[in-house]
Formats: structure tokens, C-alpha cells, sequence
């Protein structure tokens, strides 16, 4: 058995470091290791309620605003705020543009490039890959920053900038649009469907999502979608990189007409209700000290001896005991998409990633909905009860899946706050029980080929979670 | 001139808003310029051991380098360990990697307030023990000792925003590449003056309420926010409403107050970020530049002179009654 230290791994979110152990050319064993705390729970002790709206979006720069909306609704839930319609809808907009934007990033600048590397020069498509995704020259990589940015006005013009806005509010959002924002929010998403249609799904968005299983997936031969999926038959990416097949997802915008995504869990092949009351985060792998619980009454205190056999700074969360695998995967699974159920036994490399193509088609139609259903002379927040006492819970659908906030406070200040975010399920460590979590799992049998210090096949199971690590401890 | 970037202890989002960078996008901006990433953690291909190689040349003097980039606080913590962040792969703190390797670089950026000061990480009496490279909140002396400087003589360029704009990182950038950034281009906290001489305020889209100081009484409604609602873009530094963000935006552009997010200590107000503390009914935190007693006087007259129409749309989420009812007639 050989040891490989992994790290610094990049082109993910935030620090990562994986170690394997290998044998017989293939991973044996992974450990997934979050090496940074920065102690954001402990730091909100004693603060008033909402200042968790300004504190908690700068965990994270590139899921702020899914931190800020899961703050706003666990306040929210606290002090029986509610948004009106439209105030949700704008919410809504400003975070699905953030969800959009980071699914497009992630493909293009954290995903892709890896199949630019010279490992593949005797493919058929490598050429291909290294025009369009080499990394930071790639002519896909510039068009994609353009359309990003460009994508991303729709934050400034409804939300100040992006990231850290602290536009949204338990009561709705502090920015009233006009007429004219209106019709300059549509001119801006009518060009990312330009960029979509002609360059990253390469055709129109509603066929892409009348694709339905793989064989049709496979036919799709358009745009960088296509490209992807050649690249995922060649290399057999629909069988590397299989996690539990187990989904959650808490439903995506909670809308006053309720949310757009159906909230669930999928196991043993069906959906089924998702039980908030049954998450428990385990410490026995986590340098934290004090007692497994539910996150309404967790705590974070970090073990400053670092003691073994923790490994990490991540605690891991279960529910009903049982590793769950969040982000748009599961999504798309738990809504039911078609293309997405054919997938969710597959779960692997291949699967993440088409889930997350079809929810960036699925997530511009869903923006241009909202928008043209924007009121301008409606109200879009109410006044903010601000009580003194209270505690709620909140769950939002980052970029990445399943984030949730719990706040609990006293006389006007924070007395508990906990965050289990969406690569906190994903990649957590190991349970009391010694269960691997998602990626730890997914990792086992990769292939190890002579001499690779840090996999190749290692390197597409882990950025195709989309790890977001400066969530994942905080 | 190449550029090694570290993420520390701070959020990745001065990374993700430098992507925002426009005409041109940020990858010919750079290049055109010169300037070329030696390795960046999010944007660079080299991972784990090709990564670990490019450090270490630098660390040893092998690979020249101009300019490192760090994004996030330093943790010191626990214990003065440094090791609430390990960088991962290398079994040695970021704190070790960031003192090693700023002895090497011809300059030091400090890329976003967490690098700079601290930060947010630092607030709520600092669980992981964050300082910033240079500074240990509005203190010199934090990572890198007090006496820091590069080895053209500069000391730390702290680039301080939560986040920074774009247009501040890669005009810093390009002023160095051209040599053209000296120590009295920065201001005394070390901040690029081009945006740090600026106020807040200075653009800022509320200013003939802040003249009469016509006043929001919640978030959402169009008056000044400096008296309730905790605004303190009169005494912030940075260009945030004369140089928009994210093609139009800026905080109070979108409804809720500056926070003196480029500022040392601004994580630690002292009171709700969104409230403006008061005594006897007076917001304390005037504009630090003018006479308090003046300023009462001038408040109260301009307040007794409020227009029927600036004072009703202070206190309304949208323009109520236009200007210009003279026009009409």
C-alpha cells in the first residue's frame, strides 16, 4: 500500500487536501481533509441577529449570496418575517444569477481543463479541449469570463455588487426595481442565452432539456456540452467516480408560491419526505470537540491538539445515519427531470456534470420567467420585526446543494449558530461507524496509473462534486 | 512580472470578484499588461505535487518572483501554531509559506481586507486568531513584522475591500508592472491611493437626502442611511460610487449601507452593522473631518429647509414626487 498526499489541490473553492491509499494500481482508501477553520459559529456568539446577514455571506466568495439567503430565511423563521411575492422573486433572481454563474465557472474554469492536459494527447478530442479549456487560455475560458461577468450585472443592478450584497433581508429586499431595470435585466439575460445557446450548450436551451437518458445525451454532439460528453464515453466517466446514490436536496427558491424545486430525498431508487429533525453531525472524525447532535443544538469547538483519529476540520453530517450526496445532481433528481432520474443511478462523474448542464439551462429559463414577472409597482419588502428572542431554521439550494442555517438568540443576541453547508455533506469525513463520506467513497477504485503523484482519475471524481471548501468548515 | 497568488484564511471572493474585471475581461487585461499567473489556486492547472514544485522554487530563489498575491487573513491560532490553516499538501502552515515566501517577492499585494487587516475572520474575538500580512488590525506588525519591506522599499500593498473591486486589483497590478507605484502613492494604512483617497460618499446616489439629511427608517427606503441605518460611507475609503460594481452596483446603489469594508477593524463596529448608534439621539461617527458643533447646526437648518419632495421620498421605497414640478407648468 502507498500513501499520496494530495494537496494543494486546486481549482476547487477553498482549501483541499486528499490523501489515498494505494494498491494494485487503484485507490483503496481516501480520506478527505478540510485543513482551514476560521471559526465563523463562534464568531456570531453574542453579536445582534442580523449582523449573521453581513457576517455569514463572507464565509464563502462564490456561494455569498446562498449563505445570505439561508441568514435572511433562518431569520426569518425566527421572527415570523415574511417576504412579499415579489420581494421572493427578486431574492430568487439574485440568487439563481449567483448559482448560474458559478455552475458556467465551474465547468469552464474548475472541470474542463483537466482534460487539456498532455495525459490525453492521444485522444481524438484533446486537441479540442486544449483550444477551448487550457487553463486561463483556453478561448472557451475568455468567452466564459466575459459572459460570467456580464451575467453577473444582474447582482449589481438589483443587489449592489457580487459577492457580499446584503440586499436581501428576513422582510424582502432593499432594492426596489424599476420599469427600466426590468427591461435592462432582460436585454442582460437575453445575451447569456446567446453565450449558452451558441458556445456552452451549443444549441437551443429547451432542446438540451428534452434530452432524456443517456443514449440521447450522447447524441446531443453540439457546443462544449457535447464536447464534454464525448470526452465522458471516451474515458468512461459514466462509471468513475459513483457515489452513494443517495440525494437530498431542501427544493431551490422558496418562492411565496412555494418552492420551484420539489424538496426530497432519493434512496433505493424513489423519493421520499426529507426529515430535517433526523440530520445529526458526527465529530468522531472532526477536530471538534463535544457531543454528535442535530445542529439546532450543535456547537463548534475546535480541538486544539488535533487529535487522531480526526482528520479534518469537517464535521459530518447524516441523515438517518446515512451519507447523502447534495448539489444539482440531486436537484434535478429529486424534481424529477427526466434526463436526471436516468442518471441518479449512475451517479458518477459523468452524471454530476450533465446534472449541472441541465440545471444552468433549466436556471436561465427559470430567470427570464421571474423577470418578465416582475411587478415594479409592487412592494418588494415589508418592515423587519427584529424580536429580541427566538431561534429558527432555514434551508436554501446553493450552487453546490443543501445549505442550512440554524440561529438561536436571547436578549437581542446570537446564543447558537450553525451552518451545514452543501460540501459539508460531501465531503465529510469518516462517521463513529468508519463510513467514508461521499467523495472518500466515490474515490475507492479510482485508477491509479504508474507514477501519478495525484490521479488523474482522482482529480475528475473530486471537481466533479464541485467542492466548495470555505463553506464546508467555515 | 508573474504573480504567485495564496488563498489564506478569507472567503475566495476577491478571487471571484477579480474574475468580474471587464474591458477587457481579466485574462487580457493581465497579459496585456505583462503580467502572467505563476500559479493561482483556482485558475492554474498545476495541482498537488506540480504545485507544491512551483512553491518551493520560489521559496529556494530558483524561480524569480515578482509579485505574491495573498487573499485571505493569516491564521496564528491555535496556540500561535498557525495550523487552523495547514496548506494542504506541504504539512506546513500558511504562515510559515506566506513569511518564507514574501522574503522572496520584488512586492507584496494583500489582496482584500482579510489580507490587509484581518478582517472578518478577526471579528468576534478572533476564534482562529487572523491578522492580516502586514497589519494586525489598524496596527502594523502582523504576519510580517512592522518593519516589512519589499525589495524595492514599498511596504505591503494592502488592496483592502470585502471584497476588492476588480478595477483595484489589476490597476495596482499595472501600475507596478509599469513601475509607477511608489510609497506616497499609498495611503497610511497602505491602500492604493487612487481608490483611497476617495470617500464612500463622493457619487454616492443619496447625497441631496444626506444635504437635508432626509433619512431612511428602514432598509429599502430611499434616504441617506448614515443616521438609523449605520451607513458610514462619509467616512469610508474607496471609489465604490464614482467607479461602479458589476456593470451599475455599489452597496448603497443597492439600497443597504456602506460598512467601511476597505477600512482596518471594520468587522468590529460595535454595534449592529445596520443600526447607526446613538447618544441622546445624536448618531455618533460624524464625518471625522468636521466640527461636530458645526455640523449639528448645519443639520438642523438643512433638516428645517427639507424640499416636501426629498423629505417624502426619504421615507418611501421609490420616487413618490418627482422633480422639476416647476417644469410642468
Amino acid at each position: 500500500m502507498t500513501t499520496l498526499i494530495s494537496g494543494p489541490f486546486n481549482r476547487v473553492e477553498g482549501d483541499l487536501e486528499i490523501r489515498l491509499e494505494v494498491a494494485d494500481g487503484q485507490v483503496k482508501e481516501a480520506f478527505a481533509n478540510s485543513p482551514l477553520y476560521r471559526g465563523f459559529e463562534p464568531m456570531l456568539l453574542g453579536k445582534a441577529p442580523r449582523d449573521a446577514l453581513t457576517i455569514t455571506p463572507r464565509i464563502c466568495g462564490i456561494c455569498s449570496i446562498s449563505q445570505s439567503a439561508a441568514a435572511a430565511f433562518a431569520l426569518a423563521s425566527a421572527s415570523g418575517a415574511e417576504m412579499p411575492e415579489q420581494g421572493a422573486l427578486v431574492a430568487a433572481i439574485l440568487h439563481a444569477a449567483e448559482n448560474l454563474a458559478d455552475h458556467v465557472t465551474h465547468f469552464g474554469l474548475f472541470f474542463m481543463p483537466d482534460f487539456a492536459r498532455p495525459v490525453y494527447e492521444d485522444r481524438p478530442w484533446h486537441h479540442r479541449a486544449v483550444e477551448h479549456f487550457t487553463a486561463m487560455e483556453g478561448s472557451g475560458t475568455r468567452r466564459l469570463i466575459e459572459a460570467r461577468a456580464q451575467l453577473l450585472h444582474i447582482v449589481g443592478q438589483l443587489g449592489g455588487k457580487w459577492p457580499h450584497t446584503l440586499a436581501i433581508q428576513p422582510g424582502g429586499v432593499t432594492k426596489t426595481p424599476t420599469a427600466s431595470d426590468k427591461v435592462r435585466l432582460r436585454a442582460t439575460l437575453r445575451s447569456f442565452r446567446r453565450y449558452l445557446e451558441t458556445e456552452l450548450i451549443g444549441g437551443p436551451l429547451e432542446d438540451f432539456l428534452e434530452l432524456s437518458d443517456a443514449q440521447t445525451l450522447e447524441s446531443w454532439g453540439r457546443g462544449h456540452a457535447g464536447l464534454f460528453f464525448e470526452i465522458a464515453s471516451d474515458l468512461g466517466l459514466e462509471t468513475l467516480g459513483i457515489g452513494p446514490r443517495r440525494y437530498l436536496s431542501s427544493g431551490a427558491y422558496p418562492l411565496t408560491a412555494g418552492r420551484v424545486t420539489r424538496a426530497g430525498i432519493w434512496r433505493n431508487g424513489a423519493g421520499q419526505t426529507f426529515k430535517p429533525e433526523e440530520i445529526v453531525e458526527d465529530l468522531s472524525h472532526a477536530w471538534m470537540l463535544g457531543e454528535s447532535s442535530h445542529p439546532a443544538q450543535g456547537q463548534t469547538v475546535p480541538d486544539e491538539d488535533m487529535a487522531s483519529p480526526a482528520y479534518s476540520w469537517c464535521k459530518a453530517p447524516r441523515l438517518s445515519g446515512e451519507t447523502m450526496e447534495v448539489g444539482a445532481l440531486a436537484r434535478q433528481v429529486i424534481d424529477g427531470h427526466p434526463l436526471a432520474l436516468a442518471l441518479a443511478d449512475e451517479g458518477s462523474v459523468r452524471a454530476r456534470v450533465a446534472g449541472r448542464l441541465l440545471e444552468i439551462a433549466r436556471t436561465q429559463i427559470w430567470l427570464e420567467n421571474w423577470v418578465d414577472a416582475l411587478a415594479p409597482e409592487a412592494v418588494f419588502m415589508y418592515p423587519d420585526p427584529k424580536p429580541e428572542n427566538g431561534a429558527g431554521e432555514a434551508f436554501v439550494e446553493a450552487a453546490r446543494g443543501t445549505l442550512g442555517h440554524w440561529t438561536r438568540f436571547n436578549a437581542g443576541e446570537i446564543t447558537g449558530y450553525q451552518i451545514i453547508a452543501p460540501t459539508t455533506w460531501n465531503f465529510s469525513p469518516r462517521d463513529k461507524g468508519g463510513v467514508p463520506g461521499p467523495v472518500e467513497a466515490a474515490l475507492q477504485g479510482a485508477p491509479v496509473r504508474p507514477g501519478e503523484t495525484t490521479p488523474i482519475a482522482v482529480q475528475h471524481i473530486v471537481r466533479s462534486f464541485d467542492p466548495c471548501m470555505v463553506c464546508t468548515v467555515h | 512580472m508573474n504573480i504567485l497568488w495564496l488563498q489564506s484564511g478569507g472567503c475566495g471572493g476577491c478571487t471571484m470578484s477579480l474574475l468580474c474585471a471587464e474591458n477587457p475581461n481579466i485574462v487580457d487585461t493581465l497579459a496585456d499588461a505583462g503580467i502572467r499567473f505563476l500559479w493561482h489556486p483556482a485558475l492554474s492547472i498545476e495541482t498537488g505535487q506540480e504545485a507544491r514544485a512551483l512553491l518551493e522554487a520560489v521559496e529556494v530563489g530558483e524561480t524569480p518572483l515578482d509579485i505574491l498575491c495573498v487573499e485571505g487573513a493569516l491564521l496564528t491560532g491555535p496556540k500561535g501554531t498557525g495550523r487552523f490553516h495547514m496548506l494542504s499538501g506541504t504539512g506546513r502552515p500558511m504562515l510559515d509559506w506566506a513569511r518564507a515566501l514574501a522574503s522572496r517577492a520584488r512586492h507584496v499585494m494583500a489582496v482584500g481586507t482579510c489580507a490587509a487587516y484581518g478582517g472578518i475572520p478577526a471579528a468576534g474575538g478572533n476564534p482562529a486568531g487572523a491578522v492580516g500580512l502586514h497589519y494586525d488590525g489598524s496596527h502594523t506588525g502582523g504576519a510580517l513584522a512592522a518593519d516589512f519591506r519589499d525589495k524595492a522599499g514599498l511596504p505591503v500593498i494592502n488592496v483592502a475591500g470585502c471584497p476588492t473591486h476588480p478595477d483595484w486589483v489589476t490597476e495596482t497590478l499595472m501600475l507596478l508592472a509599469a513601475g509607477a507605484l511608489s510609497a506616497t502613492d499609498l495611503d497610511r494604512f497602505g491602500r492604493p491611493r487612487f481608490y483611497a483617497d476617495h470617500l464612500v460618499h463622493h457619487g454616492c446616489p443619496k447625497n441631496e437626502f444626506y444635504e437635508y439629511k432626509a433619512s431612511a427608517r428602514e432598509l429599502s427606503e430611499l434616504g441617506c442611511m448614515m443616521e438609523h441605518l449605520g451607513c458610514v460611507g462619509t467616512q469610508a475609503m474607496g471609489d465604490c460610487n464614482i467607479r461602479p460594481w458589476n456593470g451599475q452596483g455599489s452597496c448603497t446603489r443597492g439600497g443597504y449601507p456602506c460598512i467601511a469594508c476597505t477600512s482596518p477593524e471594520f468587522e468590529e463596529p460595535n454595534h449592529p452593522f445596520t443600526e447607526t448608534p446613538k447618544i441622546a439621539g445624536i448618531p455618533i461617527g460624524l464625518p471625522s473631518d468636521m466640527p461636530k458643533a458645526w455640523f449639528m447646526a448645519l443639520a438642523s437648518l438643512s433638516k428645517a429647509a427639507t424640499p416636501k419632495r426629498v423629505g417624502t421620498n426619504a421615507i418611501s421605497d421609490r420616487v413618490r414626487i418627482p422633480p422639476g414640478a416647476k417644469e410642468r407648468k
